[in-house]
């Protein structure tokens, strides 16, 4: 492949970076699973307060990218990352950098629902007390009980927190897993296919929830589905064999693709 | 004979296999549209039916035969000899020698009598059984053959045969279990009309020598079992005091810590500790721990027996480490990886993660590792009886020597035995509590792994 390929083609600047600051910017990035070459000299830049969505077919690298934003590659001996991801204008694998902190800013929301076998309220209270974010008992009650209302679940589970988180409903599950990233106050928040196993309706409540946060936070959503795609998000990045194809608002991505390869792939023919 | 009838039979099931699947296969020849089963399953069918009638035949007429001899032969003797048991059991073995051709001297003539008819009913009767045994396979391969057909489900069939066998098998299993309980319930009720049940278990002194005499010294003993439970419950205290954590840690290391390569080094070695015959484990103890521990207990000026309670519950919290970490290791590596990447992700380093996710996750199967290790330990024998003494002292003192149930059966039955003293029926008393005991640790341990699998299915 020669470098014109690799570059992405830019979309005449998304509009979507000129309203709003960037969050974060990787310059360069390559991820490799000992030989394997999963992301290949990726540079992108993602705004923060909007949805960024990433797209492509399976394999592509989506999740490798968006699991080194918060260095949960570094949990995978035979990964390593070259190049650089500034957050704030911060390296992140720069060797000063604590992870620890650098995951409490940056919360992650995996693909199947991963509550811990402990009460509802126990699952919200993890993050603030690993990190000693509550001043008081009272302090972490409100910490929980804002998170659950942020994530939209507080309605629906406010008599039973002591109850196990793991005696959700799927759905349920996941706003709680979305309920104990918020509980940390990050600023970036990744989702990796948050709705791949949830039905037609629990995903679309995560949607509205997705909708409804998005002006606080930096969010970036790995989707498969091209219509979430285009209903929660401002920016879309597409991915292909470890390229970052094209990436661009969301609107002009799904009407006007430039590259040959996103046009195929929005109109299903590969993927 | 028997020899030749398990032959007929291995020839019969595989004649019925191929029989019945050629049937089934020629058949099929012209296409197999409309036959339900596959060839090998008629085969299989018609395999089980010879079988499963000819085993149970075997079954029920050789002890019918054996028992029909012995009193053929006996008949042949004086009824008033033959109403004694051993006297009975005498004649019966001079009349098979003779029989056998191996009597040394001569014989009376109704010894003779005997070893002719043992003889001649011997042969009658394994002929007998051999003839019926054919016959009931030959017909039962027939009717499976007039079964073969395209509308008969062989496959179905066949399920319902192999459910009934595994039926079976699992019934004798739990039939044994529930034999052994009545045994030695039986017996223990034997015990309890000879020594209250208040004294047994609240007695605080036990000595089961019984006097055969009533004027020997010591006539009555005393069977209280308090000290016993205090020497069981110390030893496994101890051991489980030195295996809960050792197990726990090492299991966390191997689990969470350690390179797969030093895990497929270290699982094994712990595994092969876990082998040990308790007999080695046992003069380890006694011959290495016990004298150790008395010379570090002398250096500070305390009295520690030569046989103490400490010793062998180091020895034995050594046997039971192997318990605890393969399991826990287990359930460990059954905790889903999902909850770990859940909890870095929320920033948790590893030792927060493995202290606040996975082993409270992990901890029902922990509980029960812990469980099945203890009844372990309170079932072990010999590290006791060669480490800790016979000695029934009512202590908690883990210097003196203590003794335990289990030592204490074996004890009292080990050599020469009245089998209606209250000493040798203790015995079954202390195996019928030992029994419960191990029976609610179980139990426990059961419950707690239903409530772990119900959280991740
Ligand atoms: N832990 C891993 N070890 C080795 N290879 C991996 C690992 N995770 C992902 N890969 C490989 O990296 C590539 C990108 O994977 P991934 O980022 O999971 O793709 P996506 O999320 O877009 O489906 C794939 O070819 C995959 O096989
Ligand atoms: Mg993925």
């Amino acid at each position: 492949m020669d470098a014109s390929t690799r570059t992405p083609t830019l979309s005449h600047n998304p509009r979507i970076l000129a309203e709003r600051e960037t969050k974060i910017v990787a310059h360069d990035v390559n991820v490799y699973y000992g030989e394997k070459h999963a992301i290949k000299d990726l540079s992108i830049d993602i705004p923060d307060r909007a949805v960024s969505a990433f797209i492509g077919p399976s394999g592509c690298g989506k999740s490798t990218f968006l699991r080194s934003i918060n260095r949960m590659n570094d949990t995978i001996p035979s990964c390593r990352v070259t190049g650089d991801i500034l957050v704030d204008g911060k390296n992140i694998y720069d060797r000063d950098l604590d992870v620890v902190q650098l995951r409490a800013r940056v919360g992650m929301v995996f693909q199947k629902p991963n509550p811990f076998p402990k009460s509802i309220f126990e699952n919200v209270a993890y993050g603030p007390r690993i990190h000693g974010i509550a001043k008081s008992k009272a302090d972490l009650e409100e910490i929980v009980v804002s998170s659950l209302k942020k994530a939209s679940l507080f309605d629906e589970v406010k008599d039973r927190l002591d109850h196990s988180g793991t005696s959700l409903s799927g759905g349920q599950q996941q706003r709680l897993c979305i309920a104990r990233a918020i509980a940390v106050n990050p600023e970036i928040i990744l989702m990796d296919e948050p709705c791949s196993a949830l039905d037609p309706i629990a995903s679309a409540r995560i949607e509205e929830l997705i909708d409804e946060i998005r002006q606080n936070y930096c969010i970036i959503i790995v989707t498969h589905s091209m219509q979430q795609a285009a209903r929660v998000s401002q920016l879309t990045a597409f991915f292909h064999l470890g390229d970052l194809v094209e990436f661009g608002d969301t609107d002009e991505m799904f009407t006007t693709p430039k590259d040959k390869r996103t046009q195929d792939y929005i109109t299903g023919r590969f993927g | 004979m028997s020899t030749v009838y398990f032959l007929i039979v291995v020839v019969l099931v595989l004649t019925a296999y191929f029989l019945g699947a050629r049937k089934a296969s020629g058949a099929v020849a012209g296409g197999r549209g409309e036959w339900h089963s596959l060839p090998a399953y008629h085969g299989l069918f018609s395999a089980s039916a010879v079988f499963i009638p000819m085993l149970a035949l075997y079954a029920i007429m050789a002890p019918l035969a054996a028992s029909y001899i012995d009193s053929a032969a006996l008949s042949q003797f004086d009824p008033a000899l033959v109403a004694e048991p051993l006297q009975r059991g005498a004649l019966m073995r001079d009349a098979s020698a003779l029989a056998a051709g191996q009597y040394a001297g001569a014989p009376t003539p109704e010894l003779q009598a005997a070893a002719n008819s043992l003889n001649s009913t011997r042969v009658v009767t394994s002929w007998l059984i051999l003839i019926i045994g054919c016959l009931a396979g030959l017909g039962a391969m027939q009717y499976a053959r007039t079964r073969i057909s395209p509308a008969f489900r062989a496959r179905n069939s066949f399920e319902q045969i192999t459910t009934i066998v595994l039926l079976a098998c699992s019934a004798v299993a739990v039939l044994t279990t529930i034999g052994i309980v009545f045994s030695v319930l039986f017996e223990t009720l034997r015990f309890f009309s000879k020594v209250s049940p208040i004294d047994f278990l609240f007695g605080l002194q036990w000595s089961p020598q019984t006097a055969i005499r009533a004027d020997q010294v010591g006539s009555s003993g005393a069977f209280g079992i308090v000290p016993l439970v205090a020497g069981t419950f110390l030893i496994t205290f101890i051991a489980m005091l030195i295996a809960a954590p050792t197990g726990l840690f090492a299991a966390i290391y191997m689990a969470e810590y350690a390179s797969p390569k030093i895990r497929s080094i270290i699982k094994p070695i712990l595994e092969i500790l876990a082998g040990v015959p308790t007999v080695v484990l046992g003069f380890f103890a006694a011959l290495t721990v016990a004298p150790l521990i008395r010379g570090w207990g002398e250096q500070f000026g305390l009295t520690v027996a030569s046989e103490s309670a400490l010793a062998a519950g180091i020895v034995m919290g050594m046997m039971i480490i192997p318990f605890v970490s393969s399991l826990s290791d287990d359930v460990i590596n059954a905790v889903p990886q999902a909850l770990r990447d859940g909890s870095y992700a929320m920033g948790a380093t590893k030792s927060e993660t493995i202290k606040r996710v996975v082993l409270p996750a992990a901890l029902p199967g922990i509980v029960s590792a812990m469980m099945l290790a203890m009844s372990r330990a309170v079932g072990e024998t010999m590290i006791v009886v060669m480490a800790a003494g016979l000695a029934a002292n009512l202590t908690l003192n883990p210097l003196e020597a203590v003794t335990t149930f289990t030592v204490q059966i074996k004890t009292i039955l080990v050599g020469d035995q009245e089998f209606d003293s209250a000493k040798t029926l203790s015995a079954f008393a202390l195996g019928f509590v030992l029994f419960f005991f191990t029976l609610i640790l179980n139990f426990i341990a059961l419950r707690v792994v239903q409530r772990y699998r119900e959280q991740y299915d």
